[in-house]
């Protein structure tokens, strides 16, 4: 090519067999067939890890509640519970506050404000896990205890939900950190598809005589329920996963109690404490099985979440940035 | 009737001022945490801290040197990996992803986005810590690279998407073959873009924990050997904010705040590097 450039019509190119095309494209499509693979090794190896736990207990791995490594006998029943129970007080506390940013980021606030707090609740994405556990024990704990169990206690004391003696790493704490660690997410995925509904959808709810929240409640958001709805789920993704800052609030016991002031353990929390304890083949592998339960768990939240948010905001990576 | 509008009317006011106070409260709560860290964290930060290792659990001084360098290393090596292999499948998305392959790598990226590091974190040890017989820094990297490579993907994606189509149609009709134009011509007019994704991927791994509790480790001397167990920020913060010494918890504050500082820092210049290409299309 660099002996004689000008002989060569140019307009070779264009009918691609330029040798450097098919190398060009081999190369991409073998680094995009990287993330299939990955995924595919990653359950099989998860699968093949977990076999002699699930040859040994079955189905009974996820309702026997005793996790007991002497005796070699587990059961991830109250991680499982402790995982959907924070995840689902995490979403209690989290989708309100996320919906309200995101309408008023679209609807209601002033345009030179829009971007800077925007910016500013995306940047509590940006907050390490660490970092939220190291707050959550040396000031969101004290907080909890000095203000909030109290008046909560006097209140729903009566309740089996609020029962039990508060000693500061709770469910209550867990499900706290876990909310402000995704509102973020929900907030941004929200705050995008409520920007994909039409203006004519506001327009013509404000010309019927509507008022602006009227507007917002009756128009707007009904329009992007799918995407709303996929932005929540893919919050509670997010949340189930949630390895760290869990780990360091919620007090880790092997425990199934209603109480949300009582201590609770998570899957993630689980792995985090206990792999590299993991004395016999046989416990180890049951932790495997915990990793296995936990990934398909958030696999199928996540696919369910894209497919909805896909459906109001066709193919774009909607929350995929989201920092 | 016209109690009704007003009622109405009322009612649109409270729930308008009922959202922008939960805005305020999504705010406060970034402004509380990077508040505490700064008050519990900047008293700590001396010149010991950043030259110094860490001392004997009882005695008080020492520093996170080790820590520090260990995540510049690890963050580094997994940058090495995961950028070329994101911005690789990005472009592959954004240039062949039409069919069925883009589509499915397109929601596998976009599923692993939301993989529980920890899960990552046990595959890494799988794969690299127990075939090789110890924890290494490089497992470290392999793990935190795979959570990065989804994320840089889809954001390389969008942004090489963005470049409009009579530039790529300019450069074809030019007779540049198509790999030509593709990493001349529209690589390089998203490049601020492309820069941006890779910076939030790079701020989002600097500060996970989770998966290099089984494969780094974590590592009380100083080492640069990527093969040995190598400490950073982020698993030191977990070990001295669990740990039962009151000197330990102060140096987890001020490890808190460089770490939060390092990522601020990437998260800012990412936001800067977008701002630049806005303003290079004005």
């Amino acid at each position: 090519m660099t002996t004689l450039p000008i002989e060569r019509p140019h307009w070779r190119g264009l009918r691609g067999v330029n040798p450097g095309d098919r190398v060009y494209r081999v190369t991409l499509t073998a680094l995009a067939l990287l993330l299939p693979l990955l995924l595919v090794t990653l359950v099989g190896q998860l699968l093949l890890s977990a076999w002699p736990s699930i040859r040994r207990f079955g189905f009974h791995f996820v309702w026997t509640t005793v996790w007991d490594p002497v005796a070699g006998v587990f059961g991830a029943a109250p991680m499982i519970f402790g995982t959907l129970a924070s995840s689902l007080l995490a979403l209690l506390l989290a989708v309100p506050l996320a919906l309200g940013v995101a309408i008023y980021l679209t609807e209601f606030a002033p345009k030179w404000l829009r971007q800077p707090v925007a910016f500013l609740v995306e940047l509590l994405a940006a907050i390490p896990s660490v970092v939220y556990g190291l707050w959550g024990i040396f000031v969101l704990i004290p907080f909890l205890r000095g203000y909030v169990v109290p008046p909560l206690r006097a209140a729903l004391g009566w309740t089996p939900f609020f029962g039990g003696v508060f000693y500061g790493s709770s469910l209550l704490a867990g499900g706290v950190i876990l909310a402000i660690m995704i509102v973020p997410y929900i907030a941004a995925v929200s705050r995008e598809v409520l920007l994909a509904v039409p203006a004519a959808q506001r327009e013509a709810a404000l010309a019927m005589g509507a008022t602006r929240w009227e507007a917002v409640w009756t128009a707007v958001v009904p329009y992007g329920r799918a995407g709303l709805i996929g932005a929540v789920i893919l919050g509670l993704g997010r949340a189930l996963g949630e390895t760290m800052a869990v780990t360091m609030v919620i007090g880790n016991r092997h425990d199934i109690g209603v109480s949300v002031l009582q201590p609770a353990y998570t899957m993630a929390a689980a792995l985090a404490n206990e792999f590299s304890e993991a004395t016999t083949d046989l416990y180890l592998s049951a932790l495997f099985e915990v990793g296995l339960i936990l990934f398909v768990i958030t696999v199928a939240v996540n696919a369910l979440a894209r497919l909805l948010i896909w459906r109001v905001a066709r193919g774009t990576a909607v929350g995929s940035r989201a920092l | 009737m016209s109690a009704g509008r007003a009622r109405r009317r009322l009612a649109s006011g409270v729930m308008t001022g009922l959202v922008a106070l939960l805005s305020f409260c999504a705010v406060l709560a970034l402004l509380l945490i990077l508040g505490n860290l700064a008050a519990k964290g900047a008293s700590s930060l001396d010149w010991s801290f950043f030259v110094r290792n860490p001392v004997p659990a009882g005695q008080s001084g020492g520093g996170v040197a080790n820590a520090i360098i260990g995540t510049v290393v690890i963050v580094g090596l997994a940058a090495l990996i995961g950028l070329p292999v994101g911005v690789g499948t990005g472009l592959y998305l954004a240039e062949y992803g039409g069919g069925q392959l883009g589509w499915t790598v397109r929601f596998v990226a976009d599923v692993l986005n939301g993989t529980p590091s920890i899960v990552i974190g046990i595959f890494a040890w799988t794969w690299l810590v127990k075939p090789m017989g110890h924890f290494s820094a490089l497992a470290g990297s392999v793990a935190l690279a795979v959570l990065m490579i989804p994320m840089i993907a889809r954001t390389t994606e969008e942004m090489v998407r963005l470049v409009p189509h009579s530039l790529r149609e300019a450069a074809l009709a030019l007779g540049y073959p198509r790999w030509r134009t593709s990493l001349r011509i529209i690589a390089r007019t998203a490049l601020a873009g492309i820069v941006t994704g890779c910076l939030v991927g790079i701020a989002r791994i600097a500060g996970e924990t989770a998966p290099l509790l089984f494969t780094a480790l974590g590592n009380l001397n100083f080492t640069t050997n990527v093969l040995q167990p190598m400490q950073t920020l982020s698993l030191q913060i977990f070990v001295y904010a669990t740990g039962p010494f009151e000197e330990w918890h102060r140096l987890a504050w001020a490890a808190a705040l460089v770490l939060m500082g390092l990522v601020l820092v990437l998260a800012l210049s990412a936001r800067w590097a977008i701002r630049q290409r806005h303003a290079a299309a004005r």
